[in-house]
């Protein structure tokens, strides 16, 4: 079926903005993406699955600007022990990262990886799949175009995490990075990400874990104001298998991020998680797909936002039980803690259930700060503004706690409490 | 140490007039009792006192060792030692109670002017007093009133209440939801904070809170004003023969 003359347009406007890299074993799998990036075209506003979230700032040709945040800001997670792996405005930087060589895990990246690699078979593939029943093409493009990224295979257990870090500095970069990641039955790492990384950046993370494996995925995207950014993460679960991913979201004038999961195998669980700070022209979207396919999966979602000065989030998330997947155990929730009348929380939460033996659960709520609790922290002597940020950061805990280690946890939250404290004075 | 003088109040939303002129003097080292029938304003005027919000003071004053309360905002009360132990302890998820208790001892401690507690001493102090009124470390670590008791609330009030140390308690119906054992401990906790150069003010329906506090002076309210007062006698009138009496008497 051919696309609408203006969808077709806008994707070709986009892909000639680009340049597929050649050669190297992946580029049967870029070309393919191509193709289908072609036959689905690029979203518009008319999409049912973009009705919240305008594309246009991630489906333009070019980036808009975006000047990096000068902050004075400690680097997050700069006093652990990682392994650090730099890009810079979207391009790997040898010179800022450690060596690559760690016991456990074999770090190749994308663009020196010219031979027949072990990523072969799951560059594009994870993607691909995650395109049913609903279209990401921004994922899609990712594949064809990804001019940089890790190929990340874990087969031990590292004795420390893998840090990947984003620097921005040109105001007009569009970064689009492509990862993969495989676990080996057994193993479990810690994946850490932060920074901005660009004005614009569209980055995939395609992850295969298999029995056994464990990941711990945890993400700070920057805090540039104007930035925009398209994230998907593809992970697809063997038996007993495990994957924890939580998001911390401050600022940024537009972010998407898709979350795709497959229970492969039994007895697995996957927590999805995600808190977000938006002020002003801010735009938070997101977006989580997890189907079950197997037996006795676990799988959570939490989502708190809060949003002030305008400020929007949106939440879409999806639980869909496929028909041999009993003993299903599903939850998900989203809340928005909407601090004034001018910010907007819009969510859409969905359950599809074809299994008549599981446990699912979903909710949704907006609400200002508790009075109440508020009236009583301050008949003990707690300022107002104290007040008022202990109830935040209490808002946002059930998020943060879905992070298993408690150091991280109070990283993350410290983080937050400075960015309260700025808005302050 | 409280001095309230013909305070009126009425709702902030709807043309209400709760307290009609509320005249009373609490002294430092006593404790008065306030009883009365629902609905006569015993828990507006704590709340009043307090700083919550929905209320208008149309009329009057009341001053804490000779600072006027009513300007101040809640949390400037508390730092000028007014402690409010709620009939109703709010539940606050994800918040640790120790956390809570120390950010409130600090932030008071900060508004005087005076140094702030450091976290050995704080914890050393805590768990002692905890440790008396039967709250243990579980309790002291789980978010501030979530799952907690009837009883469980309670007894933290009165821990938030000998961690603050305050110049003037008031307590709202404190015996509101507890069984005999639980009563005599939050008593006994009340009790040994009594002293001279503290005063309390406690609003109760019953005379069996004040069998275990016993209170210096006990005032009766009724629609929105101090009806009577007296000694401890009053309280047991009450008991025998109810509160219609007394407003037949005052008609």
């Amino acid at each position: 079926m051919a696309l609408p003359q203006a969808r077709q347009d806008a994707t070709e406007a986009r892909i000639s903005s680009l340049t597929l890299p050649e050669g190297g074993w992946a580029e049967p799998a870029r070309r393919d993406a191509l193709a289908r990036l072609r036959a689905m075209g690029l979203p518009t506003a008319r999409d049912e699955y973009w009705k919240y979230t305008r594309p246009e700032a991630l489906v333009a040709p070019e980036a808009t600007v975006a000047t990096a945040l000068d902050s004075s800001e400690a680097p997050l997670f700069g006093s652990r022990d990682r392994l650090k792996i730099v890009f810079q405005d979207g391009v790997f930087s040898p010179g800022e990262s450690d060596d690559l060589s760690l016991e456990g895990v074999n770090v190749d990246r994308l663009s020196d990886a010219k031979d027949i690699h072990w990523a072969k078979d799951l560059y594009g593939t994870l993607e691909a799949r995650g395109q049913d029943p609903v279209a990401r093409p921004l994922a899609t493009l990712n594949t064809a175009f990804a001019s940089d990224g890790m190929l990340i295979h874990v087969t031990g257990k590292p004795s420390k995490p893998i840090n990947l870090i984003y620097h921005h500095t040109a105001d007009r970069s569009d970064a689009i990075l492509h990862h993969v990641i495989k676990v080996d039955p057994g193993a479990e790492v810690t994946i850490l990400e932060n920074g901005p990384a660009a004005a614009r950046f569209n980055k995939c993370m395609e992850v295969d874990i298999a029995d056994g494996g464990t990941l711990h995925h945890i993400r700070a995207q920057g805090r540039d104001h104007d930035r925009a950014a398209a994230t998907h993460i593809f992970a697809r679960l063997g038996q007993e298998s495990v994957f924890k991913s939580f998001t911390l979201t401050m600022n940024g004038r537009m972010t998407r991020n898709e979350v795709v999961v497959e229970f492969k195998g039994d007895d697995a669980k996957a927590h999805v998680a995600g808190a977000c700070m938006g002020d002003g022209a801010f735009h938070h979207d997101d977006t989580v797909f997890v189907t079950h396919d197997a037996v006795n999966c676990e799988s959570r979602q939490v989502f708190k936002k809060v949003l002030r000065n305008g400020a929007t989030g949106v939440f879409q998330g999806k639980i869909l039980v496929k028909k041999d997947a009993q003993k299903t155990d599903g939850y998900q929730i989203s809340q928005s803690l909407l601090l004034d009348d001018d910010s907007q929380f819009l969510a859409k939460p969905e359950l599809e259930i074809y299994a008549d033996d599981v446990a699912c659960s979903h909710g949704s709520t907006s609400g200002a700060i508790d009075e109440d609790g508020l009236f009583y922290l301050r008949a003990r002597g707690l300022p107002r503004g104290t007040a008022e940020d202990l109830l935040t950061i209490a808002f946002i805990a059930e998020a943060v706690q879905e992070v298993e280690d408690i150091s991280l946890q109070e990283e993350l939250v410290e983080r937050v409490e400075g960015w309260l404290a700025r808005r302050r004075g | 140490m409280l001095e309230i003088k013909n305070l009126k109040v009425k709702l902030e939303e709807e043309d209400k007039q709760i307290l009609k002129g509320v005249d009373l003097t609490v002294e430092a080292g006593k404790v008065h009792a306030i009883m009365g029938p629902n609905g006569s304003g015993k828990s507006t005027l704590s709340y009043v006192l307090s700083g919550k919000g929905g209320y208008e003071v149309t009329e009057g004053s009341a001053t804490l060792l000779g600072e006027e309360l009513l300007g101040m905002e809640a949390e400037e009360r508390a730092a000028a030692g007014l402690f409010l132990a709620f009939q109703y302890p709010v539940e606050i998820p994800g918040v640790g109670n120790m956390t809570f208790l120390r950010t409130a001892v600090n932030a008071q401690r900060k508004a005087r002017g005076e140094e702030e507690m450091s976290s050995a001493e704080f914890l050393k102090v805590v768990r002692e007093k905890a440790k008396s009124l039967k709250i243990d470390a579980e309790m002291l670590k789980r978010p501030v009133n979530v799952g907690f008791s009837g009883g469980e609330k309670k007894r933290n009030e009165i821990l938030q209440m000998a961690m603050l140390e305050p110049k003037m308690c008031i307590l709202d119906e404190t015996d509101s939801g507890l069984d005999v054992d639980a009563m005599k401990l939050v008593a006994d906790g009340v009790n040994a904070l009594r002293s001279e150069g503290r005063g309390f003010l406690v609003i109760t329906h019953y005379q069996r809170l004040l069998d275990h506090i016993q209170p210096d002076v006990v005032h009766i309210m009724s629609d929105g004003r101090i009806i009577k007062t007296g000694g401890p006698e009053l309280a047991l009138e009450v008991e025998k023969n109810g509160y219609a009496d007394m407003k037949e008497e005052v008609a």
